[in-house]
């Protein structure tokens, strides 16, 4: 079943989560602006556990870092520890009613900025810019969305292959 | 027995999970450490920025889109009007360079006059903005030119408003650039009205600068234009850098502190100019006094006092060219 879903969805979507990233936004806006790559790992981490795992995350997080000009490693390591905790949630998190699950999601998210601001502090980078704290409950806003939008992408293509 | 059973394989379970984990992580940090320390980074992100450029190119597709449609539906008036306007910035900015010349080919005249050899000739080249927003805790900007257009790491940048930043990462086709006000970068700069020297430093925010430890003596107000100084000859001298706003006392109270706006537009602008600053000629040191004109073997008392007067010299020369450098540490 599995099978049905294919690379193409998969690493596309990632990719464009990639795109997200960098796409120019209006000044002040690009301060908040949603994790998307974050939110697929998520989906796809609790659809698809036996192809998106840790590894995945990690080769996500360092494509991200090249991309957005982080440090190297820094989203790396971000997306592995939300992996890990998605990973450890996931039977919860599953069959969580999906307001339930967004509130979830927000959550990691919100986990993952301090995570950010705990690397930013280490590595000397003063105070983040207070809009960045927005960008977790736009995740929270989107996720619904997004998972709706990629369950039925996914059934579509499920029906046709079979 | 299904009871005891059970915890035992969620406990190898939890292993196995967190075992990876562990590892992953310290991979992360091991990177994060190298990039941070020492200019691994850069090199990693030059071989590797193959990778991020088909989606840069991408992602800054629908700017481009846009310009390009916004050149072709432009109408022939408005091609006219701003033709127009262009010739007569292009004559007002000529009568200023004529002016400019005559005031470099007196100062090239001066500096023969004075005995330097050392002068700097400037390279500039027109370079565009990849539209993308890197990561927004640092300063940066992507440039559409990359060591195969012959950018190198740490030419200035500068726009029509004065210097916008240096680059620091050099791809095939893409480099990247540290802004002035990314709190990693300091540039020195002069007050222009009294000459005082500074280092300014970014502080993250795009219209921000910051100049620490001024001597309470110096002469420097809100106002005052901040130029480019050339001191470390990274940044030519005499760009405009910062207007400064306002001049206050420090927490330990014994020294000044100055905060000041660029003049760049850092936001965002469309095209950037890359300057260079070469050496012409080899760098040999500071200038050697001219040899005497005769060799004075045949008088012996007055050998002494040549040579006495030679090194004087030559200190003398030594001290005037270092002298910005030293200064330049002290602040």
């Amino acid at each position: 079943m599995n099978r049905a879903v294919s690379a193409w969805i998969l690493y596309g979507s990632l990719f464009l989560g990639l795109l997200v990233m960098v796409v120019p936004l209006p000044v002040g806006m690009d301060v908040a602006r949603p994790y998307l790559l974050a939110l697929l790992l998520i989906y796809w981490m609790l659809e698809l556990p036996d192809r998106v795992g840790l590894g995945t995350a990690f080769l996500a997080g360092l494509a991200a870092d090249l991309v957005s000009g982080t440090l190297l490693g820094e989203q790396a390591m971000r997306l592995v520890i939300l992996a890990f905790l998605v990973q450890r949630f996931r039977a919860r998190l599953r069959f969580f009613p999906l307001w339930q699950q967004a509130a979830a999601v927000g959550a990691l998210l919100l986990n993952d900025r301090l995570v950010a601001l705990a690397i930013h502090f280490a590595a000397g980078t003063g105070l983040p810019h207070w809009g960045t704290w927005v960008s977790p409950l736009l995740g929270f806003a989107i996720w619904p969305w997004l998972f709706l939008l990629l369950d039925e992408l996914r059934l579509r293509q499920r029906e046709r292959t079979g | 027995m299904a009871y005891t059973g059970n915890p035992a394989p969620r406990l190898s379970d939890s292993a196995a999970g967190t075992l990876p984990l562990l590892a992953y992580l310290a991979i992360a940090l091991v990177l994060m450490v190298a990039d941070s320390r020492g200019d691994f980074g850069a090199k990693a992100r030059a071989q590797l920025s193959v990778v991020a450029e088909p989606v840069w190119w991408l992602a800054s597709a629908p700017t481009r889109i846009a310009r390009s449609l916004r050149e072709n539906v432009n109408t022939r008036a408005g091609l006219q009007e701003e033709n127009l306007r262009l010739r007569r910035e292009l004559e007002v900015s000529n009568a200023r360079l004529h002016r400019l010349l005559a005031v470099a080919e007196e100062n090239q005249r001066l500096r023969e006059l004075l005995g330097g050899t050392r002068g700097y000739r400037l390279q500039a080249r027109l370079v565009g903005i990849l539209d993308v927003d890197l990561d927004p805790t640092r300063q940066r900007i992507l440039l559409d030119a990359g060591s195969q257009d012959g950018v190198a790491v740490g030419q200035a940048m500068i726009d029509a408003g004065g210097v916008l930043g240096q680059v620091v990462e050099v791809g095939p086709r893409t480099a990247t650039a540290l802004l002035l006000t990314d709190p990693d970068h300091a540039v020195p700069v002069q007050v222009a009205r009294s000459g005082l020297r500074l280092i300014a430093f970014g502080t993250g925010r795009v219209d921000r600068l910051l100049l620490p430890n001024i001597p309470q003596s110096a002469d420097i107000r809100a106002g005052d234009r901040l130029v480019t100084s050339g001191i470390g000859g990274r940044f030519p001298a005499g760009f405009p850098v910062a207007v400064v706003e306002n001049v206050r006392p420090d927490e330990s109270g014994l020294f000044m502190l100055a905060e000041a706006r660029p003049t760049a537009r850092l936001d965002r602008g469309v095209e950037v100019l890359l300057v260079a600053n070469t050496l012409e000629g080899v760098d040999d040191g500071p200038p050697l006094p001219p040899p005497p004109p005769e060799p004075e073997p045949p008088s012996e008392p007055e050998a002494p006092a040549a040579d006495a007067s030679a090194p004087a010299a030559a200190d003398a020369a030594d001290v005037s060219s270092d002298d910005p450098d030293a200064e330049d540490g002290h602040p």
